[in-house]
């Protein structure tokens, strides 16, 4: 088994006030998200380590739409995958973001 | 090497040390002090009977002879794999017994363990494990599981395992490694009668391990972390 | 609605269990201590090593927990895994909170790091009876699906109590080990009721392997808890004595018995198949005086 590691960045996004959040469990076809502060400029970078190799167009498509959602900047987004599925994917990062903002409140 | 040579070579001031099935009980000389052995052989599979005689034993110890060191001889093929054991609790029973060796320890007896065979997981962790000098002989067999079934569990090819072996303590069986790693304190050589005059010598009852593991550069991350956890805030 | 402490990973049940934003974390996610040996085996490792722990309180009393998280590796120890659980021991050792709780789901030590993970378990047993030594009681709690098996089925018995729901498991090697050991004939391990009159709550809870059984809610682990505490600790010679009467008198009694039934039955159950049927009050009413048990 090998791990591949991801790194997206998008610029431009609304600078956003929280409190450091993880969700998911890093268990077979589930993943761990943890959402941080971070002094970027504005920008949301995403950081993905996964266990399933060749899978960094779905990963790019899924971080993209998921950016597009939430125009979140100044937070760093690490996920840990074990073949989750996009939707699943998409869901925990929801569920990440949210939380991350309703602590922060 | 069989249990009675090591007696033999550990006890040389005289023994009397008895074998019951896979049991041993009895007491040894180590210059003028006397100790309690408690031990088994044949590769014993520990099942509950078996930890519950040597809890026996322990609590005969603490009754009979305060203060009296402990010397368990290890040899040990795991807990017992049987249905009947684990509907039993054979995880209580080991408990017990670890729970027994730990009031014996705190009631002021050294605590000394020799692996001089085999010492496979769950049996060594209730008596051999809760030693305050854990030590082997450098051919004991010492385990959780070998590589081939590592690489089953792992996915990870057998030969890609054995490279990493060579660089860490973490993966391989073997006496060498959990000394490495602090699990062991000392390989027993020569001379074993003066070997355990000298455990008994230095005797440090607090759980040493990872600080030997750090030390010894095979375990660098337990004492560690235990540190942070006692520093956070 | 109450929440059920088995569909709920660890981060839940510590928010379930504790008072509400009591939680404190030590080594959070965010720092980031994980396994370097899953890492050199290219193998995925959670950021906090499938175990959260800190300090927090449960009506008031302040209390240390870790909290295994079933979903990473099956709950398996390893180096930092365990350390993290031996700091907090140890800790107590130290600060002496009301109690330490350990919310265990586990199948034991994690193979990809075999001897880090024995002696790690070897650590967390000796750190157990450390804690009750020095007056804290340590409180497990066994619920979810992996159940608490390996080395970490003994350490669980190193404790003060044990809490257990039907649902929750423990022993120490599982069914499958056993298994493929002997094979199915020993023991059948997809049979899940032979399994369940074997390690469940209930068979447990009738031999004296666990201290309470509840129904499968946070409320009703908590209420259990706060009994644990408030009985406090005997970590004795007499109560070693008292343990080592029970045990044998358990193997001399039932050491012949083929099947968790025949237990029971032995134990003065009329009907002993009634017995899964029934739920945990009924159960734990008609359990009075036909059960064995410490004190």
């Amino acid at each position: 088994m090998t791990i591949e590691n991801l790194k997206y960045r998008f610029d431009g996004g609304k600078p956003t006030q929280g409190v450091t959040t993880i969700v998911g469990v890093l268990g077979s076809g589930n993943l761990e998200v943890m959402v941080e502060p971070a002094a970027l400029g504005g920008a949301c970078e995403i950081e993905v380590s996964t266990a399933a190799q060749g899978f960094g167009k779905t990963w790019q498509a899924v971080m993209k739409d998921f950016f597009a959602r939430h125009r979140v900047g100044d937070i760093r987004i690490s996920v840990n995958d074990a073949g989750a599925t996009p939707a699943i994917v998409s869901l925990r990062l929801d569920q990440a973001i949210e939380t991350y903002k309703g602590k922060g409140k | 090497m069989g249990w009675k040579s090591v007696v033999d070579q550990s006890f040389s001031s005289g023994h009397q040390v008895r074998q019951q099935g896979d049991l041993l009980t009895g007491e040894g000389r180590c210059g003028k002090q006397t100790v309690a052995v408690i031990g088994t052989t044949n590769h014993a599979e520990v099942g509950v009977e078996l930890a519950l005689a040597m809890a026996a034993a322990v609590l005969d110890v603490i009754r009979s002879h305060p203060a009296r060191p402990i010397v368990f001889l290890v040899d040990t093929s795991g807990q017992r794999l049987r249905h009947r054991d684990e509907m039993l609790g054979l995880n209580g029973y080991m408990a017990h017994l670890a729970k027994c060796v730990e009031m014996a320890r705190r009631r002021g007896h050294a605590i000394i363990s020799l692996v001089y065979e085999q010492a496979l997981s769950g049996g060594f962790l209730a008596n051999g494990m809760m030693a305050d000098v854990c030590a082997a002989l450098p051919e004991a067999e010492i385990r959780v599981m070998g590589l081939p079934a590592m690489a089953r569990v792992t996915r990870i090819s057998e030969e890609r395992l054995t490279e990493l072996s060579m660089s860490s303590p973490v993966f391989a069986p073997g006496a060498k490694n959990y000394l490495k790693m602090g699990g062991l304190d000392e390989l027993w050589e020569g001379d074993l009668s003066a070997c355990l005059t000298d455990a008994m010598e230095h005797i440090d009852a607090s759980d040493h391990r990872r600080k030997n593991g750090f030390e010894r550069g095979g375990r660098m991350l337990a004492d560690v972390v235990v540190k942070r956890v006692l520093a956070s805030a | 609605m109450s929440r059920s402490y088995y569909e709920s990973n660890a981060r839940a049940r510590i928010a379930g269990l504790l008072d509400a934003n009591s939680f404190h974390e030590w080594l959070p996610a965010e720092a980031r201590v994980t396994s370097p040996h899953l890492a050199t085996l290219e193998q995925p490792a959670a950021f906090d090593d499938g175990v959260v722990i800190g300090q927090g309180s449960i009506a008031g009393k302040n209390i240390f927990i870790a909290a295994q998280e079933g979903g990473f590796m099956g709950g398996a120890v390893g180096e930092v895994h365990g350390a993290k659980i031996v700091g907090v021991l140890e800790r107590a050792v130290r600060d002496h909170p009301a109690a330490v709780l350990l919310l265990l789901e586990t199948g034991g030590v994690r193979l990809q790091e075999a001897n880090a993970g024995l002696i790690a378990v070897s650590e967390v047993m000796r750190a157990i009876l450390s804690a009750r030594a020095a007056g804290v009681p340590v409180v497990v709690v066994i619920g979810g699906q992996y159940g608490c098996f390996g080395g970490m089925g003994i350490a669980a018995r190193c404790a003060s109590a044990i809490i257990m729901s039907e649902e929750g498991r423990l022993g120490l090697s599982g069914p499958e080990v056993i298994e493929t050991a002997r094979g199915v004939e020993e023991y059948d391990a997809r049979d899940r009721a032979l399994v369940w009159r074997t390690v469940g709550g209930k068979h447990r809870y009738l031999i004296g392997e666990c201290d309470a059984i509840v129904p499968d809610s946070m409320e009703a682990f908590q209420q259990a808890i706060m009994t644990c505490i408030e009985n406090g600790d005997d970590w004795s010679l007499e109560a070693l004595k008292q343990e080592h009467q029970l045990l044998n008198e358990r193997v001399k009694r039932f050491g012949t018995c083929k099947d968790g039934r025949d237990i029971w039955r032995e134990l003065g159950w009329a009907d002993p198949i009634s017995i899964a049927m029934m739920d945990n009050d009924e159960f734990v009413k008609a359990a009075q005086g036909h059960r064995t048990k410490n004190n």
